[in-house]
């Protein structure tokens, strides 16, 4: 576990840091370091120059704004776990972040460096894609928004370039009759440790029926993905548990199902389904 | 002459080893710093199975930093690793013209720290020409590719029950029997293949060494994180033509051992020549990463297990015919490790037996002792066959189980390898976990649940262990350390001193990795002479302090060092009574020790303090004449026979037939040791056992491809259990002593281990029964399960 030499910055200002990436190419962000380290440890990963954004300032707050809320890119998975306003606001996404990894991983690791990393094992980029989260992403050239739809490119790949800072994630915040959540199945079973495979829902009811879902997956194939048939097959049912049990059928459809150590292609596709209906019924519930 | 004493034996003293521990200042060998240390880093081989052509390490030489490359060329000539069961292919130090295992090391390089060192290691070029791999056991067997190239065959021997040690026991062969048995119309036969998967040791603290070898004083001092210093230093002096009492191993602080620590590594030896050589101190630190590659791995068997018994549930038989992986190279005890598990083959059960398994060679690490070292899976496949043979003829387990028990008036009882077995009470252990647990409420429970479409099954294991290996005889079995060039057997020793303030220093030759030697050892200490345990200083570890020790493994330490210093304890206490009898004028035998001092038997108001006995001693004038001066002494005890523990788990599980996902709802043991020394101690080895079995049960398994590449070589992809993934454990006991050893002591060490995987494999399937399921092979992760309901389901 020793790394290739590098050099370490820890500039005090976002200008700083934006400078230094964009002066280094090949440079790269930390913030957590808790998926970057291990990389360089075992050497699969060796940036010349580590940016570490760790004491820039005004990056650690989490923003109840209006129609969203902010979560800057300093802030742990353990204060997005906990914070009232991403529970009552973006349910998915606090539970999530509450499922990530153990109390060390999330009292250093942060949310924006889980979205970032792009991990499809990883449990908050599909909240957010579920969520219909927006990335903030800041360069020495200026700011520009990416919809979590378009935000996720492949394994570990994210569409920021090498030169941008995810400097805050916005979440819409749910209004009335919308409800979200997070399921998950661990690979030590349970809820512990990385996805076998999980989902997150977000789910609006109006007048009896669903009038918008949006459903997203954990671990099924190179990156978090929509199961926009199963979106669209809830959207106009009553959301009972039978609809459920129809519009998860869906979940793995059109999606690139991958066996790994932990599920053949076969039950990856079932957990999907699975998941996608335990998060539906529970984001209905939470719909109220 | 008698001792009472509070604190001492039976007693709940919290350790002495915790607040360095728990503070964080634990020694340990990496806490160790030496003036001019150098870094040694492995050029690891990327191939399972390969020839190497030429290696180049003259850019890796060249680097700025780089003190020297080594590879086999220059350390041939100090000959193949130590084996003290030397059957197989041993390993060189380093690679020498063909590697056999990923990961094996071809080159050390040197450097003035590791990162330096890292990079050089990546720079040294070799040049391999890939040959097929062998990986798989089954395959081993074939033949069909050879893990040694220029071996004849991959199979090294076959162990069989009725013949393991020809010359030493001559026993029935069972096999006629059974074969007849199966004939009969009143017979069920019930046979599973069945896995016990390869296992990876993780320590908490990696290994590490560091060596210092001084040619001014002829020396070289040695730290490393080992359960077996008194070897190591055995196996240095023999490689390097030295004597043992020139080499000083300490073991420092041992975080973690489970058996991966009882081996003497390539690495060891190869600081001592860097340092040799380049006349510095000289340290390796394992990665995490690397571990899976310099670190022995468990288990690796697979065998079809037999029971042939009547419909009311008598066993005539029961057959094991497996094959051990015993990895690309026999190190200390590998191709033995098997024979552990016949020595509990038929669990605890008075039934004809016959077991054969061979032991092969595959382009895998190599296989040795890893936390009960061949009981676990020996107890694994009886418990688990006999689980589904009381399946099969509708009978309760328990019942079936207690139907075939050895009795209690049997004991000492024979096994079917000629083995004999202290003491068991195994019908009464079994009965105090099913009163304690309400068994007959649980299955009600059980059957309730299923009513409603809930899948809670309840898993029973009983096993036996056998432990603190004996008789002395067993050394010419390779139960000893004669290849380290040191003839001794797994006698124990201590050594207790009275000091002249009246505190006591007691010197073990254990190798404790965490078990709390210092606490237990002052208890037994205490008890023996009325010294307070906090006015008692145990160490350990290092081979100049103590001069014998076998270290600890095979949960001996208790049974066999600890009767050692039990005895050294009472030689102590003989003369401090001769000592008192002269400062009280009055007999030896009337002198009675309690409470931190001694008086004599009926004026307990006149009493000297151990400070008081201490001064006498120590001045020999104030004391009786012609009494040798001081106050120490030193045993070895050497049992007749090794102990027996015993034990009756079970588990309760919920399995989501949805996911296949199994959540432990209860877990309960009721373990027999003989008398506890320390019973917060002992459960607490029952803890750490109970979770490393399920561990294996349901998470942990070294997988390799079919190329030879571990897939599960880091943290990420081997699942540990943790806290949170148990339920808090329910333990009770039985108390059966030994008289094998003075204190009735037998070890506890592997128990909860040996005890738990099948436990939990039990249960599940008794979970999914109703879905059609009768087995799945551990680890039981939620895809296999899933996979075994569908398969069921058809
Ligand atoms: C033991 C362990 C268990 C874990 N278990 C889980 C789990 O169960 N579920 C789970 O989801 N995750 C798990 N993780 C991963 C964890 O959640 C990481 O913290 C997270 O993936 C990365 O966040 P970080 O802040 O530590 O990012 P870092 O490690 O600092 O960075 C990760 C990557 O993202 C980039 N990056 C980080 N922040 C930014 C930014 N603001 N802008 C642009 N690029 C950025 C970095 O350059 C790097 O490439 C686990 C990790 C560990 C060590």
């Amino acid at each position: 576990m020793y790394p290739r030499s590098f050099e370490y910055v820890a500039p005090s200002s976002l200008d700083e840091a934006l400078a230094a990436l964009n002066d280094h190419p090949g440079a790269k962000v930390m913030t957590g370091g808790m998926s970057l380290i291990p990389l360089m440890k075992l050497r699969l990963f060796s940036p010349p120059l580590v940016v570490d954004i760790g004491r820039v300032p005004g990056l650690d707050s989490i923003a109840d704004g209006n129609g969203h809320i902010a979560i800057g890119a300093l802030v742990r998975h353990a204060a997005t776990a906990s914070s009232d306003a991403v529970a009552s606001g973006a349910a998915a996404l606090a539970q999530a972040a509450r499922l990530t990894g153990d109390v060390q991983v999330r009292n250093r690791g942060t949310t924006c460096g889980a979205l970032a990393h792009a991990d499809v094992a990883a449990d908050q980029p599909a909240a957010a894609l579920a969520l219909g989260a927006t990335m903030v992403a800041r360069s020495a050239g200026g700011e520009r928004e990416i919809a979590a739809d378009d935000f996720f490119v492949d394994a570990l790949t994210s569409a920021l370039e090498p030169n941008e800072i995810l400097v805050e994630v916005r979440v819409p915040k749910a209004g009335a009759g919308t409800g979200s959540a997070y399921d998950k199945l661990g690979r030590r079973g349970g809820r512990s440790d990385y996805a076998v495979a999980g989902a997150a829902a977000m789910v609006t009811m109006d007048g009896g029926s669903v009038s918008a879902a949006r459903v997203a997956l954990t671990g099924v194939g190179t990156k978090p993905t929509l199961a926009t048939a199963t979106a669209d097959a809830l959207v106009g049912t009553d959301g009972s548990a039978d609809a459920i049990k129809a519009a998860a059928q869906h979940a793995a459809e059109g999606v690139t199902v991958l066996e790994d150590l932990y599920g053949s292609v076969e039950y990856k596709t079932h957990l999907a389904q699975v998941y996608a209906a335990r998060a539906l019924e529970a984001a209905i519930a939470a719909a109220g | 002459m008698t001792t009472t004493s509070t604190s001492a034996m039976g007693g709940i003293v919290r350790r002495k080893e915790d607040p360095a521990l728990i503070a964080g200042k634990g020694r340990y060998v990496d806490d160790i710093k030496l003036n001019g240390e150098a870094a040694a880093v492995f050029v690891r081989s990327p191939f399972a199975h390969a020839k190497i052509n030429s290696i180049d390490t003259s850019a890796a030489t060249a680097m700025d930093g780089v003190l020297a490359v080594y590879t086999a060329e220059d350390t041939r000539h100090l000959g193949d690793l130590l084996a003290q069961v030397a059957v197989g292919s041993l390993r060189p130090l380093l690679a020498d013209g063909a590697v056999h295992h990923a990961g094996e090391a071809v080159a050390m390089v040197v450097a003035e720290n590791a990162y330096i060192a890292k990079d050089a290691a990546d720079a040294v070029m070799v040049d391999y020409d890939p040959l097929p791999a062998v990986v798989d056991m089954k395959d081993a067997v074939k033949d069909e590719i050879k893990a040694h190239e220029d071996a004849e065959s991959n199979v090294l021997l076959t162990w069989y029950s009725h013949d393991w040690w020809p010359g030493v026991f001559e026993l029935e062969d069972h096999r006629p029997a059974i074969a007849a048995a199966k004939e009969r119309d009143d017979v069920v036969v019930v046979s599973q293949e069945m896995t016990n998967q390869r296992l990876i040791p993780v320590a908490i603290e990696p290994r590490a060494v560091l060596a210092d070898y001084n040619s001014g004083y002829g020396r070289v001092n040695v730290w490393s994180s080992s359960q077996i210093p008194h070897a190591l230093a055995g196996a240095i002096a023999k490689t390097f033509g030295m004597t043992s009492h020139d080499v000083h191993v300490v073991a420092p602080e041992v975080g973690g051992g489970f058996g991966a620590k009882l081996n003497v590594y390539p690495d060891e030896m190869l600081v001592v020549f860097a340092s040799k050589e380049l006349s510095r101190p000289v340290r390796w630190t394992e990665t995490r990463r690397e571990a899976a590659y310099s670190t022995i791995q468990g288990r690796g068997w697979v065998g079809t297990a037999t029971i042939t018994g009547t419909k009311d549930g008598e066993i005539l038989g029961y057959e094991l015919d497996a094959i051990a992986d015993m990895g690309a190279y026999s190190q200390n005890f590998t191709v033995a490790i098997p024979v552990l598990g016949l020595y509990v083959a038929q669990g605890q059960y008075n039934v004809p037996l016959a077991w054969q398994i061979t032991c092969v060679h595959t382009n895998t690490q190599t296989t040795d002792a890893y936390r009960g070292a061949g009981r676990p899976e020996a107890i694994y496949y009886v418990e688990r066959i006999i689980d589904m043979y009381a399946a099969a003829i509708g009978m309760d387990p328990a019942d079936v189980r207690k139907k075939n028990f050895f009795k209690k008036d049997e004991f000492p009882a024979t096994t079917a390898i000629g083995l004999t077995m202290d003491s068991g009470n195994y019908e009464y252990n079994l009965d105090t976990l099913l009163e304690d647990v309400d068994y007959d409420g649980l299955r009600k429970m059980q059957k309730d649940a299923r009513d409603e479409g809930r899948y809670i099954g309840i898993g029973l294991s009983t096993y036996v262990e056998v432990c603190g290996f004996a008789p002395s005889v067993l050394a010419e079995f390779g139960f000893g350390w004669d290849a380290y060039g040191l003839p001794t057997s797994f006698s124990g020793s201590g050594l207790v001193r009275v000091n002249p303030d009246g505190s006591a220093t007691v010197i073990i030759g254990t190798g404790p990795s965490g078990q709390g030697h210092q606490t237990t050892w002052a208890q037994v200490v205490s008890e023996r002479l009325g010294i307070p345990v906090d006015a008692i200083r145990v160490t350990h570890g290092d081979t100049f302090e103590s001069p014998t020790g076998v270290g600890t493994f095979g949960s001996r330490s208790a049974a066999v060092d600890g009767a050692a210093t039990y005895e050294a304890a009472e030689k102590v206490r003989m003369k401090a009574a001769e000592l008192v009898a002269h400062m009280l004028e009055a007999s030896a035998e009337d002198i009675q020790f309690a409470d931190g001092g001694a008086h004599v038997a009926g004026s307990p108001g006149h009493t000297v303090t151990w400070a008081e006995i201490a001064e006498v001693a120590y001045k020999p004038h104030k004391g009786p004449e012609g009494l040798e001066a001081g106050l120490e002494a030193h045993a070895v005890f050497s049992p007749g026979n090794a102990t027996w523990p015993f034990g009756s788990h079970l588990a309760v599980v919920e399995v989501d037939p949805g996911t296949g996902d199994v959540k432990i709802l209860r877990y309960v043991a009721v373990d027999d040791c003989g008398n506890r020394i320390n019973p917060m101690i002992v459960d607490g080895q029952i803890h750490g056992g109970i979770a490393q079995g399920v561990g294996q049960a349901l998470f942990e398994e070294a997988i390799y491809d079919e190329n030879g590449n571990l897939l599960t070589g880091s943290l990420v992809d081997y699942p540990l259990p943790t806290a949170g993934d148990l339920p808090a454990f329910e333990l009770g006991w039985t108390n059966t002593p030994t008289d094998v050893n003075p204190m009735g002591v037998k070890g506890i060490g592997e128990a909860g281990t040996i005890g738990s995987a099948q436990t939990i494999v039990n249960a599940v399937v008794d979970a999914v029964r109703p879905l059609g399921v009768t087995h799945i092979d551990m680890p039981l992760r939620p895809r296999k399960v899933w996979d075994a309901i569908q398969k069921a389901r058809g």
